[in-house]
């Protein structure tokens, strides 16, 4: 399948939308940052965020965050 | 909950100094994530825009955001990872719509009729050429012209799905919906028509 042909039908397999991604992408960054399966924890998750660049973006963004120098909490 | 999250919780809400001082400490955590992302996003900014005033813009929002939706924290994951977003996603968002703000956004009801030709070249194949005709037929039969429009700005044209919301006065849930939905049914019809597509997963338990 072309590149186009993907971008347009995007990803397989059961997707969650951008409002529950956003719910829970907490728990599966936290679910992936500790070495376990993050789609068992959110299924729907790993596709919705092939198919969405936006959601993907702010994942990326929260796991690189994560993996930054800690701060304190209170 | 956590003893972390817990604490947090506790001290958001307990009114007085103790409130008063958790909100400074989270807006602190919450600049810092701002700022983290809108340095990550910085090149698809003009070397105009005021970079340290987004950050806190959407440092206050996500301050907004996290208090007005404390009493939905479940406690899923750290209380801090849980509030992280809210700023990343002020932040992105923001970012997003200023580097688009000089940008055109194609609204046009007939965009898609483009599809065939990108895929126009020797390299092309006869197979990929049939699928590509079937998937041209299925938009223009299938979908809404509001479908339409979302599928290929979005999938397309690149447009963020944030901006897209914004110009058509809609939410980002809504958009993505119409774009899932009409992902399905293209799906849906060239599996009909015999192509080799597969079905997710949830259309196949249907």
């Amino acid at each position: 399948m072309s590149d186009v042909i993907r971008r347009v039908l995007g990803p397989e397999g059961p997707e969650i939308g951008c409002d529950e991604c956003f719910e829970k992408l907490d728990r599966y960054v936290e679910v992936e940052l500790a070495g376990d399966d993050p789609d068992a924890a959110v299924p729907g998750m790993s596709a919705h965020l092939e198919g969405c660049p936006a959601c993907s973006e702010e994942h990326d963004s929260l796991v690189a965050l994560l993996r930054s120098p800690p701060t304190g909490g209170l | 909950m956590s003893e972390e999250a817990f604490d947090w919780v506790a001290a958001l809400s307990a009114g007085g100094h103790e409130q008063e001082d958790a909100t400074r400490r989270l807006h602190e955590l919450l600049l810092r994530a701002a700022r983290f992302e809108v340095r990550r996003r910085r090149t698809s900014l003009d070397s105009a825009v005021d970079v340290d005033q987004l950050a806190a813009d959407a440092a206050h929002d996500a301050l907004m955001a996290v208090t007005a939706k404390l009493d939905t924290f479940r406690g899923d994951s750290r209380f801090t990872t849980w509030a992280y977003k809210f700023a990343l996603l002020e932040a992105s968002v923001k970012v997003r719509r200023r580097a688009w703000r000089e940008r055109e956004v194609a609204l046009e009801p007939d965009a898609w009729t483009r599809i065939p030709n990108m895929e126009a070249g020797p390299a092309a194949s006869a197979e990929s050429g049939e699928l590509m005709a079937a998937l041209r037929d299925a938009i223009r039969d299938d979908l809404t012209p509001h479908q339409r429009l979302v599928l290929v700005s979005v999938t397309l044209d690149g447009v963020p799905i944030d901006v897209l919301a914004e110009r058509l006065d809609s939410t980002r849930g809504a958009v993505c919906k119409t774009l899932h939905d009409a992902r399905r049914s293209l799906r849906m019809r060239l599996a009909e028509k015999g192509f080799d597509i597969e079905p997710t997963r949830e259309e196949a338990a249907a």
